[in-house]
């Protein structure tokens, strides 16, 4: 208990650390995610074979990799950012490819009949998608995004050991301080337990409010 | 694709579209003309940064980076499915207790980093990196096979387990005999993708210093005798895990595809018949 209490602030960093990356990663991860699964569905060849090479490549690369080339890699093309930044890039393009193919397999869930009945009601191709296809795609979508992004917040991890301040690099300090190891690393795992059960509530909750049983 | 986007598109949407295409191809192939010159104006491509792969040492120091990374994946792989059948059974255990201890192990396992489990028995245990890494995968890649096994043994047909037990098969051997290798079966593809998660993070060995692949990279790219050949060593190291990883990742659509062929297994999907109107995707393969 007592490497909690005289360590709050150190904690308080690095768990701030952890929901920052996590935040900031997330909206990344999902604005290229939505970007690369409207590429995968679309009529335009080259797009979709974009999309599907860049599915492919990232979620076949291991993230420790991703990180070694992004964070070590780019300062030699003289892109000097914060590495938190560099973090997020890396976090945030690694998780896209597993937000679009949720996206995507969302949007093929939804019953061809939707979207035929859509057109055949003289909508356009504006209208089908945003007001018939999407919101339907939505609901079956959020629960594989809470676990894609339940994912991404311990993937963080990885981040504190390219010096990040993120909840996992607080043992280090500690370690030093002459604390206890393992009840540093208690701590360190409620920290992380207390981010994945409250995004696996939240998207219960959101799954409880939109989500409709088929 | 089930959902019906867009329209088969006239000529003149074939012509937008073409339009796009030619666009989108110049913006991808100006993205990467880019990258090129950027690589070739910070001298990624000199001589001096290349040799090196040329040498017997640095091409036996990657080899056995490569082995160490095989050898990790190797052991997590098989000590993950031993621990996840162990874990799966004591989750569908009769026996109270039991049941709930195995749920809150996978809970727990499941819910933390495994970089977290990883440190933690490299840190804390003083073990060695390749019993921590491979203890701490085995530990999460495990608890998510025991999910992976369970869901599978609950969709195995009611009626079959059903069968057995009036047959007058007991508990064991109708799990042994009719649920587990129907389930197995069912499961082949995700556990198969599970195997691909736990070879992707053999490369968290490199942060606890195991001597993996990416671990010999970062050897030859910190060598100031070769010029500090980073991008060079990212070029060549990244296909080949990549690579590996796609192999295997293959291998789990493969099963995936020859299991939705297989009558016992699911019963066969009828195609609907549908007119040839409305879809644009229906030459790609589907699944």
């Amino acid at each position: 208990m007592n490497v909690l209490l005289d360590n709050l602030a150190l904690y308080g960093d690095g768990l701030l650390g952890t929901v920052e990356l996590t935040v900031w990663s997330a909206l990344l991860a999902l604005a290229l995610g939505l970007v690369m699964a409207a590429f995968r569905v679309a009529p335009v060849r080259p797009l979709r074979a974009f999309g599907t090479a860049w599915v492919t490549v990232l979620r076949n690369t291991p993230l420790t990799l991703l990180f070694f080339a992004v964070l070590l890699g780019l300062p030699r093309f003289g892109l000097v950012l914060p590495f938190t930044l560099f973090a997020v890039l890396a976090l945030g393009c690694y998780t896209s490819a597993f937000i679009c193919e949720a996206v995507r397999a969302g949007i093929g869930t939804v019953p061809t009949g939707q979207g035929e009945a859509a057109r055949s009601l003289g909508m356009t191709f504006r209208q089908t998608l945003g007001l018939v296809v999407l919101p339907q795609a939505f609901r079956a979508v959020i629960p594989p995004l809470g676990s894609t992004l339940i994912a991404l917040a311990k993937n963080s991890a990885i981040a504190g050991s390219f010096s990040v301040t993120e909840l996992l690099g607080v043992y280090k300090p500690l370690n030093e301080l002459g604390y206890s190891i393992i009840w540093s690393f208690v701590w360190i795992a409620v920290g992380y337990l207390l981010v994945t059960l409250t995004l696996s509530a939240l998207f219960n909750a959101l799954e409880k409010h939109y989500g409709v049983a088929r | 694709m089930s959902a019906a986007l867009y329209d088969l598109p006239g000529p003149r949407a074939r012509r937008r579209h073409r339009w796009f295409g030619i666009a989108g191809t110049l913006v991808l192939l100006a993205l990467l003309g880019w990258v090129l010159v950027l690589l070739f104006r910070t001298g990624q491509f000199t001589a001096a940064k290349w040799t090196p792969f040329l040498y017997q040492g640095i091409q036996d120091l990657l080899l056995t980076g490569l082995a160490n990374t095989l050898r990790a994946f190797g052991l997590a792989a098989v000590l993950a499915l031993a621990l996840g059948a162990v874990l799966a059974a004591g989750r569908l255990s009769a026996h109270r207790p039991l049941r709930w201890a195995c749920t809150v192990l996978v809970e727990f396992f499941r819910a933390m980093p495994v970089l977290v489990m990883i440190f933690f028995i490299y840190v804390a245990l003083r073990a060695e990196p390749l019993t921590a890494l491979v203890s701490g995968l085995a530990l999460y890649n495990g608890s998510v096979l025991a999910e992976v096994f369970r869901s599978g043994v609950h969709a195995v047909e009611r009626g079959q387990g059903e069968a057995a037990y009036a047959l007058g098969m007991r508990k064991t051997q109708v799990m042994v005999h009719v649920l587990v290798p129907q389930a197995v079966r069912a499961m082949l593809p995700a556990i198969i993708s599970q195997l691909v998660v736990a070879l992707k993070d053999t490369s968290l060995g490199f942060l606890i210093t195991y001597e993996e692949f990416l671990h010999a990279g970062k050897l030859i790219a910190a060598n100031l005798d070769y010029d500090l050949p980073f991008i060079p060593v990212v070029l060549v190291i990244s296909p080949v895990y990549i690579g590996l990883c796609m192999l295997l990742s293959w291998l789990a659509t493969w099963a995936a595809r020859r299991q939705r062929r297989n009558p016992r297994v699911e019963p066969g999907e009828v195609a609907a018949p549908e007119p040839a109107t409305l879809r644009t995707g229906d030459h790609r393969a589907h699944g």
